[in-house]
């Protein structure tokens, strides 16, 4: 199983992280592509309803099944989350405590007042909190 | 090289020039040990550098080392040579056991040369009889907590240094914790002349401890160890390496001084010690420390504890305290170490003086030193109080510590901060972050129980921080006087609102001295550069602040509170009591008269283009008037 996390800002990632690290490249494919769906989503959105959302639930690749799950902050910055389908024991409410995770974590790097909105994230402390929490659930 | 008995002989009986040197078994083997550690084969003579190296960690005189080195007949034939190795080794066995060095000494029986081993078990070494230490401190060696820095820089570098040195080290994974403590033994004496591979451990002491076996182990931590030295740009401040106190020369663990200091920059970015420095504030305040803003960000990751953007006192304290530590070539470890947590910081901050106690109980225990009961006491009680703590601490930082404590089995700075924390009485939960107790910190634990003796008061030593701008002339003063004060200073811009005035002489009693009753400052020092302080701020000189600008939003922060900066300014001199005070200010005098003449010159340019913009100015004016009276004149043509 394989789960790759990603956030993005204005469509370029700030931060991506694969587990296992192969077919980085394909998840970084698929994360883009799945910009254009949290962007329709959010503007259809219209309001300040801007909560965790789930997207493409049901996307399926042609040789690999894997979901993506989407999430934006009220900064719009997208966080995109690619879970083998396989991996059948991830349920929702699990997907979104990961989400409230990184969406914490990512608030926590903003407090640095030396990181830039805008920065690809180095911060380790992040690093760490992503990859122990990708490993619980490969 | 030939490493059997009979062939160290062989060259022993040959090279000493007839003479035969009678070697026994036990000595030959030593002998053929470290030559092959300072001369790695195939060579057939031992390396200047490392042999050098050997010598001072027996600790035995420079000039002894030179008479050994004549008459093993190195110097005659200018080389180390297995002869002339085992010559000087005997030599210096003789030395130490007091013989004169001289050939004929070393025709009886002696001793094995003792040279500062790295050794794996250091509990023994903490219960060793008074000559170990006595000893190991005979070499001098900075002991300030620069020392304390390097090693836990070794300690942290040892990992990743230990798999280079790969024919002598053996990379252990546990004893790696309790193997720097050896560390800090060899290191002091190696400052010099250290080799990275030839960072093996020496001799082991003869007597009492024969620490035999997993010295290889030690050899990865002492490698580590000379690799980390030399980068250190440390300067020997004292040499005061004294059997007495071995203060906690954790590079992680402020000093009352670094303490003050931090305190005292606090307040200059934000007086109300209780209140928060934001983040913008800090940032601007440790971007002048010049480190890459990656490094910056990690140790404010490391030190913003609660994550809220700003820093409390204890989180600033931290954070400075990294700064220092990176600035002076520690590597930034990977969380927070333990004496740098807010709660413990909180404690020290709220008991200076207790900490001052226990700072002391946390020096090495020597034999010679009351710390060592102070820590045995303390330990003991920490101990106990482990359970205690347990229940104040996060589940998660108190399993690692405890499992650190058990491996270690040293009287370590966890177990003495639980023991602070557990008395402490601002016990912050770190609720929001169980900080992980990582190794990095197990290993500066075991730096704590390095000795180092009490360093006198110091500021932290800051990189050279010097302005290219006139108007930071003063600033370079500043950073002058501060150098001297501080080994290699980067001290963020000071505090007096005004650049200061070369009114050194006076010696008016700057009531700051008094707030600061805990800093014992040399009183001509302090007063010399306080006083000049108050000038500034007193005189103010009309000289503008403007250009200033560094000055300016420090001055603005601090102008409402002269006294705590003239005092931070004042404890950093206070470091160094033996500097001329003449001589700072007759600097300070020529830097202000400098930059009174630039300034004058900007003026004169300035004033100079001013002039030249109004005359345009006037002209542009007249060719308006001139424009706008021949538009007068055509529109009535126009119109009509």
């Amino acid at each position: 199983p394989s789960q790759c996390d990603s956030f993005c800002s204005q469509n370029y990632p700030l931060y991506i992280r694969s587990v296992p690290t192969e077919n980085e490249l394909k998840f970084h494919y698929t994360v883009h592509t799945s910009l254009d769906v949290v962007d329709e989503k959010i503007s259809a959105m219209g309001k300040a309803l801007v909560d965790q959302r789930e997207l493409y639930l049901g996307l399926l690749y042609p040789t690999e099944d894997y979901k993506v799950y989407g999430y934006v902050t009220n900064s719009k910055v997208k966080f995109v989350m690619v879970v083998d389908s396989s991996n059948t024991a991830l349920r929702d409410n699990e997907i979104r405590s990961m989400f409230r995770k990184l969406h914490n974590s990512y608030t926590d790097i903003m407090c640095n007042p030396f990181y830039n909105p805008g920065d690809r994230i180095h911060s380790r402390a992040f690093d760490t909190m992503v990859n122990s929490m990708m490993m619980q659930v490969c | 090289m030939e490493q059997g008995p009979a062939g160290a002989s062989g060259p022993a009986a040959a090279g000493a020039g007839g003479l035969l040197l009678p070697l026994s078994e036990t000595e030959q083997q030593r002998y053929s040990e470290l030559f092959s550690r300072c001369c790695p084969p195939p060579e057939a003579a031992a390396g200047g550098s490392s042999v050098g190296e050997l010598f001072r960690a027996s600790q035995l005189p420079p000039d002894t080392l030179h008479q050994i080195t004549e008459v093993c007949g190195a110097k005659r034939v200018g080389y180390f040579g297995p002869a002339q190795f085992y010559i000087a080794l005997k030599l210096i066995a003789a030395a130490q056991s007091g013989f004169p060095v001289r050939i004929e000494s070393i025709k009886n029986e002696l001793p094995l040369p003792r040279f500062m081993a790295l050794k794996n078990d250091t509990e023994v070494r903490y219960g060793t009889p008074a000559e170990f230490h006595g000893v190991k401190f005979q070499v001098p060696h900075a002991t300030l907590e620069k020392n304390s820095y390097k090693r836990t820089d070794e300690g942290d570098k040892q990992e990743p240094k230990s798999p280079p040195m790969s024919p002598i080290c053996s990379p252990p994974a546990s004893p790696s914790t309790y193997q720097r403590i050896p560390l800090s033994y060899g290191y002091g004496k190696a400052r010099s002349g250290l080799e990275q591979q030839h960072g093996a451990p020496y001799e082991v002491r003869h007597s009492t401890h024969q620490q035999d076996g997993p010295s290889s182990g030690n050899y990865g931590a002492k490698s580590a160890l000379a690799c980390s030295t030399p980068n250190r740009s440390l300067s020997v401040e004292r040499e005061q390496q004294d059997s007495s106190t071995q203060y906690a020369d954790d590079p992680w663990r402020i000093t009352e001084e670094q303490r003050d200091y931090y305190i005292n920059q606090f307040r200059s970015l934000q007086p109300d010690l209780n209140a928060f420095i934001s983040g913008s504030v800090a940032k601007n305040f440790f971007t002048k420390s010049k480190l890459p803003i990656p490094e910056l960000s990690h140790i404010w990751e490391l030190s913003d504890v609660d994550c809220d953007g700003a820093l409390t006192l204890a989180e600033f304290c931290a954070a400075f305290h990294l700064v220092v530590a990176r600035k002076n070539g520690y590597q930034l470890p990977e969380t927070l170490p333990e004496t740098l947590l807010p709660e413990y910081l909180q404690a020290a901050c709220l008991k200076p003086m207790r900490d001052c106690a226990l700072f002391d109980s946390y020096s090495e225990p020597l034999p010679s030193s009351q710390q060592t009961r102070d820590l045995g006491r303390t330990e003991k009680s920490s101990a106990e109080e482990v359970p205690d703590n347990s229940a104040l601490l996060q589940d998660g930082k108190k399993d690692d510590k405890q499992a650190l404590k058990v491996s270690t089995t040293l009287k370590t700075i966890p177990k003495e901060f639980q023991h602070l924390t557990v008395k402490a009485a601002a016990q912050e939960p770190n609720a929001l972050r169980a900080r992980p107790r990582s190794r990095s910190y197990s290993s500066t634990s075991i730096e704590d129980a390095m000795k180092k003796g009490e360093e006198p008061p110091t500021p932290p030593p800051r990189p050279q921080k010097s302005h290219s701008r006139a108007s930071s002339l003063d600033l370079n003063k500043i950073f002058q006087q501060n150098t001297q004060a501080v080994r290699s200073g980067w001290l963020p811009p000071p505090p007096p609102a005004l650049p200061p005035r070369p009114s050194v002489s006076q010696t008016e009693q700057p009531s700051e001295v008094e707030l600061h009753p805990q800093m014992n400052k040399p009183p001509s020092q302090a007063e010399e550069n306080s006083s000049a302080k108050k000038e500034v701020v007193l005189a103010q000189p009309p000289s503008k602040p403007a250009r200033r600008k560094l000055r300016t939003e420090a001055q603005g922060l601090e102008t409402p509170e002269l006294s705590p900066t003239i005092n931070v300014t004042s404890s950093l001199p206070a470091v160094k009591p033996h500097l001329p005070v003449q001589k700072q200010s007759s600097k300070q005098k020529r830097a202000i008269q400098t930059a009174i003449r630039k300034n004058k010159e900007a003026n004169a340019v300035l004033a100079r283009l001013n002039s030249e913009l109004q005359q345009q100015l006037k002209e542009v004016h007249k060719e308006r008037i001139a424009l706008e009276t021949q538009l007068e004149q055509l529109r009535p043509v126009t119109v009509l």
